[in-house]
């Protein structure tokens, strides 16, 4: 009896000692990285939530975000809204068709590869690059510029609009495009032929094929793309940066000008202010984002 | 009947033959022309002639030439800073506390959420302090620029791992008597080299186009550069801007290449990529 029970009381006496020394050693291993991310990641975010809410005194106040309601901050509000909403639209519609000619084809073949890899590289092309791109093909004294104005088609007439919010839509596309592609891909990817089969079996054509059964599953995949593809442009600084010189129409460059003080006053606490009201956005929208392909992956 | 469903068939067929063709022909314009167009400026003389002009004085402007010097020094730098951290960590967590992967997995993925315009805001304060404390030299941004290309970094080497057994491997080689560091270093690293490369790759063509982070704390790095000298030269600007574009595209036909072969990776690939990426980016 005794001889049976020392064993036990020795094994349950051993093994919490082991197990929290283990234990505590084991949690030293993630300690760099959380410290770094602590550091660089977790600190300024936190600076921004917290700093927000102090003015220059580390006195609480509410009176950054009375701030947001400037009229050039409500402007830009509202110009980013339309640019990013806009480009998404169109963007994923555009993105969408492309994807379409894509997965119409061979699964293996080179072209698939090719616009694969290729909207990999554009989705990421640096704004700087792409704002110089456009300058060098449409802008006043690109190519294309030029052969249009020699041919009679002078589209600057009425003001050089690259530069201004219209152009910068235009710009914006060439990464929303290809972004829209690498999304929306894997979701025309699960679309089975053998639905579009069971359609014209039961008698459907191809209209009742897209607007009963193939539109309806794509549905909440293609608006959940459209969602990602508003907040990254919406978030978009670079490209702005460098395409607009007057001005700073993207909220993304109002919170940049509150940090500097190349335009006024250094207001880092606005900056904070405008980098929240930016967040909340953001994060609204990827939250719809998430929501929204957890619907499509039901069927797809 | 047999006929006419034939012949309906066929008609469907040529159409979305012209749909297709039609599609990657105005794609093709809309993404090809701006690129070939930057080729043409940078090699357009004043008198309309074609000319190396531009692309032969890069070399006249030392403050082109650090900025390119100096962003690739923090290519590297934030590279092996990444893999020193995230590799290490990644497989511990595997290993003993599995219970933390989804917070490690959230914190990974935290910064595709946060514009790289917000985090700035917060890393300006830490940079003021860094800058008055320790160092204020360029190299510095690669300690930011690590947590920018974290999520891409994370969801690559996520993949490989996930594609051999951590658990047993490292156990043999434990039980064979090998330290955690050689375990490390001579097992698992050599497992997921694929994954390694990837992550690399993905850190050095984001950290060669970053422009909001080293612009907004007043660093000059190669971007950032492009767009001072494009003010005053816009030729040569845009012959360095083609030039590492190129070399962005090069390293990543590479890792297209390399995602094609493994068994895993290149599904992981499409989604490391079809990020918002473009947010840190443009």
């Amino acid at each position: 009896m005794t001889a049976a029970g020392n064993p036990a009381v020795a094994t349950s006496a051993g093994r919490p000692l082991a197990g929290g020394r283990l234990l505590s050693l084991d949690w030293l291993g993630a300690v760099p990285f959380l410290a770094y991310v602590g550091l660089f990641l977790l600190l300024p975010s936190a600076i921004v939530g917290f700093g927000a809410f102090f003015n220059a005194d580390s006195t609480f106040t509410l009176e950054n975000f009375g701030h947001l309601s400037r009229s050039y901050v409500v402007r830009a509000t509202i110009d980013t809204t339309v640019i990013s909403a806009v480009t998404a639209l169109a963007g994923a519609a555009l993105g969408a068709l492309l994807a379409y000619a894509i997965v119409t084809g061979s699964p293996n073949g080179l072209l698939r590869r090719l616009v694969v890899s290729a909207s990999g590289v554009l989705a990421q092309f640096g704004g700087v690059t792409l704002a110089f791109a456009f300058i060098a093909s449409i802008g006043p004294a690109g190519f294309v510029y030029l052969f249009a104005q020699a041919h009679g088609l002078d589209y600057y007439a009425h003001g050089i609009w690259l530069f201004e919010r219209s152009g910068l839509g235009l710009v914006y596309l060439y990464f929303q495009i290809p972004l829209m592609v690498l999304v929306f891909l894997p979701a025309l990817d699960g679309i089975k032929p053998q639905w579009r089969e069971a359609t014209e079996s039961l008698g459907g054509n191809t209209w009742h094929y897209w607007r009963h059964i193939a539109g309806p599953i794509l549905f909440p995949s293609f608006l959940g793309a459209a969602l990602l593809l508003f907040a990254n442009a919406f978030s978009a600084y670079a490209t702005a940066q460098a395409l607009i010189n007057q001005g700073q129409p993207m909220l993304s460059q109002q919170i940049a000008g509150a940090l500097s003080s190349e335009v006024g006053a250094v207001e880092p606490g606005f900056a904070k202010a405008i980098a929240i009201e930016m967040i909340v956005i953001v994060t609204l929208v990827t939250v719809l984002y998430s929501l929204l392909q957890r619907r499509t992956s039901r069927w797809l | 009947m047999a006929v006419a469903a034939r012949s309906t068939q066929r008609t469907r067929w040529i159409r979305l033959q012209v749909f297709r063709y039609v599609t990657f022909a105005a794609a093709a314009v809309f993404f090809l022309v701006p690129i070939g167009a930057m080729v043409e400026f940078s090699t357009r003389a004043n008198n309309g002639s074609r000319t190396l002009e531009y692309w032969r004085s890069i070399f006249d402007y030392p403050e082109m030439i650090a900025a390119i010097v100096a962003s690739l020094q923090l290519a590297a730098i934030t590279s092996v800073v990444m893999l020193v951290l995230l590799v290490p960590t990644m497989v511990w967590v595997r290993l003993k506390l599995p219970g933390l992967s989804r917070i490690v997995e959230f914190i990974c993925l935290l910064p595709l959420t946060i514009p790289a315009i917000v985090l700035v805001v917060g890393l300006f304060p830490v940079y003021i302090w860094m800058g008055s404390n320790f160092s204020d030299s360029i190299l510095t941004l690669s300690l930011a620029y690590v947590v920018l290309v974290l999520p891409y970094c994370y969801r690559a080497l996520d993949a490989g791992l996930g594609a051999i057994d951590v658990k047993t491997l490292s156990e043999a080689a434990r039980s064979l008597g090998a330290s955690w560091f050689a375990v490390m270093w001579r097992i698992i690293v050599p497992n997921i080299s694929n994954a390694i490369l990837n992550a690399t790759l993905l850190s050095v063509a984001l950290v060669l186009g970053e422009f909001t982070i080293a612009n907004n704390l007043l660093y000059a790095n190669l971007q950032v550069e492009l767009v001072h000298l494009g003010r005053a030269n816009a030729g040569v600007s845009i012959a360095v801007a083609v030039a590492s574009l190129l070399f962005a595209f090069v390293l990543l036909v590479i890792l297209a290449f390399i995602g094609n072969r493994p068994r895993r990776v290149r599904p992981e690939l499409a989604t490391a990529l079809a990020g918002p990426l473009a947010a840190s980016q443009t």
